[in-house]
């Protein structure tokens, strides 16, 4: 197993964010993560990440356990970072440096890597998200869809065995969505493990191999896309899916219960 | 539109275009250390020690003229810098001036000494002592921004980071200084964000009293918000091996002009040193 997580809890002072969860991710596989604002999607992404650590219960990386103590030997956290990248879901918190080409070569300047390599890593990076021509540019001034971007190549910049996105089509544009996924589609085909958190049913299919439902920071359901998707109870129930009055303007007025998810008129 | 309304868009337009001055003025400096000056060019540790050393010793000096000398030098530095002198002006003496004058004048009532002169009305006497203690803190004060902001805008912040770092400045006091920018950063730009929804969301007159209790009301929520902000930051730098050391592609390596220039500028504050004892 990728991770193994047994009865893990996880509060934010009195708030439950992950109640006795217990999961297991396989690698090589494309998870996603589904789930309402506030189900602890979030919150397992840094407990995965080794950002955060669980007040009960345990959290093990290839067999390994994530701990403090763990992360406190450089040696065994320089190799975690490697091997697993975090993209966050707000841009903004991740590019603090004062050029792309910075922000890039962040990652690979801490894990102590040759400068030499890390030039020629980081000009290969921005090639394959297609910002070279952003190189210069203070990340700060970029639109949404370019920050998102290039928070992507600062994390893939290392070449992760695992890649964490927390939200990452949220708030951008069709065009730079459709772009991302692509993206996603094509590096999680290179035998790379890749689990994101989300609330877009729409995309679910094309992405994913493997779907986990959270609700209230428990683990609701897990299976493959469609069998989830068919599961309008679930869905509704996690509030994944909501039911509605669908007014059609194809001539004739009239509405009737519309399901938000997918749909082919 | 009403004057209860222009009044309204004044207050947030004045609000809003001073948070973004301020993040310009981030910003700038970041764009200006790209030059390519002679003291652009500079190793970051000769710059730091040697202008630091004349902020030390302006502020150790005990006569008024070699304080004025080494303010003289601190402006012909930023101008060998190509710094423009009108932002100079502006972004550096302008606020010094207006800091220094608040603390000074009340020193120059204050000081016991001989009268200097009186002011006619208020019937107010100033001393020659109150008049060089101010006349001190407005030069030292002076001369420190000046040449604090000669360093930011020819060197990049990174730099600095590093360069305290090689000169042995505490790992936590680095981290602390680098997550500040950052802070400040995203404190402008959250500041802003808040102050424009408050601004969609106003109707009518707002007086200068409410406009006040507005921010003082904001101010907390702001704080707060920002704290979670710089968090997320730090764990953003943590998720990609960031454990408190600053690493750059840039190496330091003094040149020949960097030791010139540092034999110089030691010399230049040796010799204030004993002109100022």
């Amino acid at each position: 197993m990728l991770f193994d997580l047994d009865r893990v809890t996880y509060r934010y002072q009195q708030v439950v964010a992950l109640d006795r969860l217990t999961l297991q991710i396989p690698a090589h596989r494309r998870i996603a993560l589904l789930g309402a604002n506030g189900s602890g999607k979030s919150t397992l992404l840094r407990l995965l990440d080794g950002l955060y650590f669980p007040e009960s219960g345990n959290v093990r990386f290839s067999g390994e356990p994530l701990t403090e103590d763990r992360f406190a030997d450089d040696r065994f956290a320089f190799e975690f970072r490697r091997r697993v990248g975090l993209v966050f879901q707000n841009p903004d918190v991740q590019l603090f440096n004062a050029t792309v080409f910075d922000e890039v070569a962040f990652a690979p300047l801490q894990l102590r890597w040759p400068k030499s390599e890390i030039r020629d890593r980081v000009d290969r990076t921005l090639e394959l998200l297609r910002i070279s021509h952003l190189r210069d540019r203070p990340p700060y001034r970029l639109s949404g869809g370019e920050k998102k971007r290039v928070s992507l190549a600062s994390v893939l910049v290392v070449d992760p065995e695992v890649l964490l996105l927390d939200e990452p089509t949220a708030a951008l544009d069709p065009r730079s969505q459709s772009q991302i996924i692509d993206f996603l589609v094509d590096w999680g085909s290179a035998g790379k493990s890749v689990i994101f958190a989300t609330h877009d049913l729409e995309t679910l299919e094309d992405i994913a191999d493997e779907a986990y439902v959270l609700d209230r920071g428990t683990l609701a359901a897990s299976g493959p896309p469609r069998s989830v998707l068919q599961n309008t109870e679930l869905l509704a129930r996690t509030n994944l899916i909501y039911i509605h009055k669908h007014r059609h303007s194809t001539g004739e007025l009239h509405s009737h219960p519309h399901q938000h998810h997918h749909h082919d008129h | 539109m009403s004057s209860f309304g222009s009044h309204r868009r004044r207050f947030f337009e004045h609000l809003l275009g001073g948070l973004l001055e301020t993040a310009e003025g981030i910003f700038y400096a970041e764009d200006m250390a790209r030059g390519t000056s002679p003291l652009h060019r500079l190793d970051p540790r000769v710059k730091l020690i040697g202008l630091v050393a004349l902020i030390g010793v302006s502020t150790a000096a005990a006569r008024l003229c070699v304080v004025a000398a080494i303010l003289g030098a601190a402006i012909a530095i930023a101008l060998v810098a190509r710094v423009p002198f009108g932002a100079l002006a502006s972004r550096v003496w302008s606020g010094a001036l207006a800091f220094t004058l608040c603390m000074a004048l009340p020193a120059l009532f204050l000081t016991p000494g001989d009268a200097a002169f009186e002011i006619p009305i208020a019937g107010a006497t100033v001393t020659r002592q109150g008049l060089t203690t101010a006349a001190y803190l407005l030069l030292r004060v002076t001369t420190a921004a000046t040449l604090a902001f000669t360093l930011v805008v020819t060197t990049r912040w990174t730099h600095v980071l590093k360069a305290l770092r090689t000169l042995y400045v505490p790992m936590v006091l680095v981290v602390v200084l680098g997550m500040t920018v950052r802070y400040i950063v995203l404190l402008l730009d959250t500041a802003r964000q808040m102050f424009e929804a408050q601004r969609s969301r106003t109707l009518g007159c707002l007086e200068p009293a409410d406009g006040r209790r507005l921010i003082y009301g904001t101010t907390g929520v702001l704080l707060g918000k920002t704290m979670h902000l710089s968090q997320e930051v730090h764990l953003a730098m943590q998720a990609r091996g960031f454990r408190g050391e600053v690493y750059l592609l840039d190496e330091f390596q003094l040149k020949a002009v960097d030791v010139v220039a540092l034999a110089a500028l030691a010399a230049a504050a040796a010799g204030a040193l004993w002109a100022g004892r």
